[in-house]
């Protein structure tokens, strides 16, 4: 199912103008920011030394990858996501994000059953580019131990550790 | 994620550079270029280079070379300069190419191969005239081939005590080379300098001045499959030629990422990966570069192999792979059959073709294996997809040859 829709992608690929993406890369940054501020009181991202996002409200955790993994890695050309009802355990291999230049393994930074997946990123993976909080997220799991969160960084400790060489 | 990626990086492309070649990193001329045009530097190779430039992504990088004009620093590869009347005799005995055939002013595609048929390199020879010849070979292999240019010397002086023969080896700092690619570098090149560029087809080169900087050298070649030129610059003035191609808006800078999917899309082998001392150049669809004139007479290392190879058949060969759909394959992954029941061979570069709107890879695989047209399988993360052999350039050349 992933396969019919990987041409369009390229295709979508090829025919972004530098301009174009220019705009659309500033217009949703602001979107994100207006977004992401109303949200934050809600719910905390926390993020893994791999620089992987989880949002948890309730018993759901929302996974992405952050604003400098997303740098770091470039145009996202084709996104593997984790199919529904996949048994992850913290730090499990679970996907990957491909850009022209290389691939990049995504690792689950909690436990439990995958309930989502971000099928419109598989569709247009530079939504990981323009949107890596908010629309290019790219999956959804039901928690089976909240505690394993304290083991992740709070934004703080993450800017902090982006400061850090050991990234 | 990020570690993992980095890695894969490595694995890739950089890995064998690593291995061989010092640890601490060294700048061209153009570091501090590169820094202020927004370039996102990386280690390559023991050199300093933009992976990049913060105006555009790889891909648009790319596409823009394909369409426009594109500035690559390649500064780090290594220049040599030979000097003496003996100068053929000499390059001949580790190379494929027939340097004495060679006119004056052209420049050839060839490889130095070992006594059992491998690739130890390859390289650009150009003649400037018959006591004259001037090498461009890979950064990677800077060490070994300077090693490899001074032993044979040694021993080829031994038995021509009398030859005057000499070896200059460039340093970054004395001489960079810049590669202005794509189908608009020669209207770009064309205003700065008084050559004719009309009149300088694919493979030739002329000394002139580029943007009024004398000493510099100009050859119609690149790695990108677009028409292009290699442009050798005393080092001090890099950053005023490079200004120059700049200005006017045409060419953009473009880094290692947009040359490495640009080469793949051309078909063109990255030593190391590609092609090393393990595979001949019949395995590796080379042939072409074994002049007629050295299979006859069988002068060069690993002979007898390759030219036994070129008249009875490989059991192995590089070929072409091109997926519609799933994820782009890496060096390093498996290639299986069409039933996907055994593995075949094994990807030695692989990258989604930007303008191909496909991923393209190249690999090896038995020689029963390799008609185009053939279904494989890649298998990547544990999953297999369906990829079939391609004919290679995978994007059609477009370079300025000379009319027959």
């Amino acid at each position: 199912m992933v396969i019919s829709r990987v041409v369009v992608r390229a295709a979508r690929l090829v025919n972004k103008s530098p301009i174009f993406n220019q705009i659309t890369t500033n217009s949703s940054l602001q979107t994100v920011r207006l977004i992401s501020t109303s949200r934050c009181n809600l719910a905390e991202r926390f993020y893994t030394d791999k620089h992987e996002w989880v949002q948890v409200e309730g018993k759901i955790g929302v996974i992405g990858i952050s604003q400098y993994a997303q740098e770091a890695l470039g145009d996202v050309v084709y996104a593997q996501l984790p199919d529904v009802d996949t048994q992850l355990k913290q730090k499990d291999e679970c996907g990957a994000l491909e850009s022209v230049k290389a691939a990049s393994e995504l690792f689950s930074p909690v436990s439990g059953r995958v309930i989502e997946k971000n099928t419109e990123v598989e569709d247009s993976p530079s939504l990981i580019n323009t949107s890596c909080y908010e629309k290019g997220w790219l999956f959804k799991v039901e928690l089976t131990n909240k505690k394993e969160i304290s083991a992740l960084m709070n934004e703080a400790q993450y800017t902090e550790f982006l400061k850090s060489d050991h990234h | 994620m990020l570690s993992s990626k980095l890695a894969n990086l490595g694995k890739t492309v950089f890995v064998r550079f690593f291995a061989t070649e010092a640890a601490k990193p060294a700048a061209t001329s153009l570091y501090n270029f590169h820094v202020e045009k927004g370039g996102k530097i990386v280690n390559f190779g023991g050199f300093l280079l933009p992976v990049q430039y913060s105006d555009q992504g790889i891909a648009n990088s790319h596409l823009y070379t394909r369409k426009n004009a594109s500035l690559f620093d390649v500064s780090h590869m290594l220049q040599t300069e030979i000097t003496g009347p003996d100068g053929v005799q000499y390059l001949e005995k580790l190379c494929t190419a027939d340097v004495q055939g060679l006119k004056e002013g052209s420049a050839v595609l060839t490889v130095f191969t070992n006594e059992k048929g491998g690739i130890l390199d390859d390289l650009i020879i150009t003649k400037i005239d018959s006591n004259h010849l001037y090498i461009v070979s890979n950064a990677a292999r800077k060490e070994h081939d300077q090693q490899l240019l001074l032993k044979a010397l040694e021993k080829y002086k031994q038995t021509n005590k009398s030859s005057q023969l000499k070896i200059r080896f460039f340093d970054p700092k004395e001489r960079s080379l810049l590669a202005l690619q794509g189908p608009k570098a020669a209207e770009v090149l064309q205003k700065l300098t008084d050559v004719d560029l009309s009149k300088l087809y694919f493979m030739t080169s002329v000394p002139c001045s580029v943007a009024g900087v004398t000493a510099c050298r100009i050859t119609r070649c690149g790695y990108t499959g677009e028409d292009g030129f290699e442009i050798s610059v005393p080092a001090f003035k890099t950053g005023d030629v490079a200004n120059e191609l700049l200005n006017g808006g045409v060419t953009k800078l473009a880094g290692l990422g947009a040359r490495d999917s640009l080469r793949l899309e051309a078909g063109l082998c990255l030593y190391g990966n590609d092609i090393t001392a393990e595979t001949t150049p019949v395995e590796a669809g080379l042939t072409w570069l074994v002049a007629k004139r050295r299979r006859e007479v069988k002068d060069f290392p690993g002979a007898d192999i390759i030219v036994k190879q070129i008249k009875e058949g490989v059991s192995r060969k590089r070929i072409g792979l091109v997926s519609s759909s799933g994820p782009p394959a890496r060096h390093d992954a498996a290639i299986f059959n069409e039933d996907g029941s055994q593995q075949i061979g094994i990807v030695t570069s692989g990258c989604p073709g930007p303008s191909l709107g496909k991923n393209v890879a190249m690999g090896y695989v038995p020689t029963e294996f390799s008609k185009v047209g053939a279904k494989l399988n890649l298998k990547i993360r544990e999953k297999l997809y369906e990829a079939v052999v391609t004919k290679m350039p995978f994007v059609k050349a477009n370079y300025y040859t000379k009319p027959k």
